[in-house]
């Protein structure tokens, strides 16, 4: 049985998969199935500064080849998240798989004071949600989107926990017209770590009724329709930083999912609307798969097919690129 | 699968809040599992199934959503999507099942009974609620009875005022037929509390016991975690589910028929 533990930052996961953030993410007993499960990391659901009760329904939907959700960032508060964090990561330590801490703002400087107190519940790392509006631009545009405004964030949240040492993920989107760039901002702002992607704005409208049927009106993309995307930004991401741990997330719901993210640059793979598309045992399904795709390939480590897609195939003769003739 | 608009084709007056909804639509379905009903850009609220074929909701005004919903009228449409979740599973070698209902909570249960009187089975069901006037779906009940052979459907009715049936709550009513051992397995539907005191007597009596327990869903899918229940995700691994018991552990009812 091939060997699935993956080194992450300074941890070694059991497994390559992640529970991704804003699934199962709100209590410590769903944490903790997602680990039972098979999850190497879990993060928990996003918190910001203050409690916010989310969207009313419609929040999430199955449009036919993905998903969309607008759930609002609901959320108890970063001081009421710490208690929760607490009870996760004693429960998760003894299993020996991490937890990841998820934190949004509103100004930059808030995002580093959101990091401080989650930073109490000594989480094993920090993933930083940029893709929420900068309150300083005049059309909101997400953090995510500028190389600057990202660096800022991310300055601004290693600065907060570094006396801690928590190692600091910062999650992209991958509406941005060059992801690479904003990788290299990051990680000269001193990210550790890129979570690539976050889900696809989007919007589904009902016909009968002339209107869109998320009470946000739009929402995020997730699910198989996703997975092109995420693989494209995860290829570019490790392009523009070769040396930087990649949690590669969007559309993985199988085995092979999850072996092309990885062979697109991942370090390790999240998952999350593969419980919808799978049903609860989804991750013990995707591991099992993984495990058995690399036996079948005669592959020792899930570690030997990282960045293989960056790996030309090499023949000995060149295409010529001309048309084939058809035979007459 | 997206909201579906459905139409509206009968409205019956259960009592002074409650009104059940037929629609113009059908869905494969098991009782126990429940639809999302959309109100276009105000709310979308989840109901258990009274019915799949047709399309039948028992809806309490009891907020802005459900007093709009208690405005429309025949020929409206409602938009639907479903069926979500994880129903009843009818055990046939179960031959005296007890159902029991709380407040609103009877309204998966007609369905259920009428499954297990069509499999031969003894069928008790207790109906519970404040007073006389909350009592939901007995008329329903009586009517399920007339049409069934004698005595396959026991009725029996508690309120907390005595102003109807047995005065007190569901559990008095049925912590004595279980004791007297006239049940061989437990339905349960209601408010948290009470489905608790249910699955608290019927471990005791060493019994098998599904209750579905009610819980806002947000995402229906299983994938948010807002309607979080002892570890489980109400929305995909129930809304019903199967009692601890004592020699094993807790599972979700099979998939729904």
């Amino acid at each position: 049985m091939a060997e699935l533990s993956t080194r992450f930052l300074d941890l070694t996961l059991p497994t390559p998969l992640v529970l991704a953030s804003g699934i199962w993410g709100t209590t410590v007993s769903l944490l903790v199935r997602a680990a039972e499960e098979g999850c190497g990391a879990v993060t928990a659901k996003s918190c910001g500064p203050t409690p916010r009760a989310g969207h009313v329904n419609p929040s999430c939907l199955d449009w036919g080849h993905g998903l969309i959700n607008a759930i609002g960032l609901a959320n108890p508060g970063a001081q009421a998240e710490v208690e929760l964090l607490r009870a996760a990561k004693a429960k998760l330590r003894p299993m020996g798989v991490a937890l990841i801490a998820s934190i949004f703002a509103g100004p930059p400087e808030e995002f580093g004071e959101v990091a401080a107190i989650v930073a109490q519940a000594a989480p094993d790392f920090i993933e930083v949600n940029i893709s929420c509006p900068n309150v300083h631009s005049e059309f909101g545009e997400p953090y995510a989107g500028d190389p600057d405004a990202a660096a800022e964030v991310t300055g601004r949240v290693k600065d907060a926990v570094r006396e801690a040492g928590i190692a600091v993920i910062v999650k992209l989107a991958p509406n941005v017209p060059s992801i690479g760039r904003i990788v290299r901002a990051v990680v000269a702002a001193g990210a550790d770590a890129l979570c690539v992607i976050n889900t696809m704005p989007g919007m589904v409208i009902d016909a009968e009724s002339g209107q869109p049927i998320l009470a946000n009106r739009s929402g995020g993309l997730s699910g198989p329709a996703l997975k092109p995307i995420a693989l494209k930004c995860v290829y570019d991401a490790r392009k523009a930083c070769p040396e930087t741990p990649i949690i590669g997330t969007g559309g993985v719901t199988s085995g092979v999912d999850a072996v092309e993210m990885l062979m697109a640059g991942a370090t390790v793979v999240g998952v999350g609307s593969a419980i919808y598309y799978r049903g609860p045992s989804a991750i013990s399904l995707i591991c099992a798969e993984l495990a058995a795709w690399l036996d079948a390939h005669h592959i020792a480590r899930v570690e030997e097919i990282q960045n293989c897609a960056h790996r030309e195939r090499i023949y000995s003769v060149a295409p010529t690129g001309a048309p084939i003739p058809l035979a007459h | 699968m997206l909201p579906t608009p459905c139409r509206i084709v009968a409205i019956e007056v259960d009592n002074y809040r409650t009104k059940t909804f037929i629609f113009d639509a059908r869905l494969e379905a098991a009782p126990g599992q429940f639809v999302m009903a959309w109100l276009p850009r105000f709310d979308e609220k989840p109901f258990s199934l009274v019915n799949a074929d047709p399309v039948t909701l028992m809806i309490t005004a009891v907020g802005p959503f459900t007093r709009l919903v208690h405005e429309l009228q025949v020929g409206d449409r409602l938009w639907l999507r479903g069926a979500f979740g994880h129903g009843f599973c009818a055990f046939p070698e179960q031959r005296r099942p007890a159902l029991v209902g709380g407040g609103y909570g009877v309204a998966p249960l007609l369905w259920l009974a009428r499954q297990q009187l069509a499999e031969g089975a003894q069928v008790t069901v207790i109906v519970g609620a404040r007073t006389q006037a909350d009592l939901l779906y007995i008329d329903r009940f009586e009517r399920v009875s007339d049409s069934t052979s004698p005595g396959a459907l026991t009725i029996r009715v508690t309120t907390e005022d005595g102003s109807r049936g047995q005065p007190g709550r569901v559990l008095d009513a049925l912590t004595p037929l279980i004791e007297r051992g006239e049940v061989d397995g437990v339905y349960a539907c209601g408010p948290h509390g009470m489905l608790q005191a249910v699955e608290a007597v019927a471990q005791r009596a060493s019994l098998p016991c599904q209750c579905s327990w009610e819980a806002y869903m947000r995402c229906a899918i299983g994938i948010c975690g807002a309607c979080e229940h002892a570890g489980k995700v109400l929305c995909l691994d129930g809304p019903v589910l199967a009692a601890q018991r004592s020699f094993g552990a807790s599972s979700h009812c099979a998939s729904p028929l």
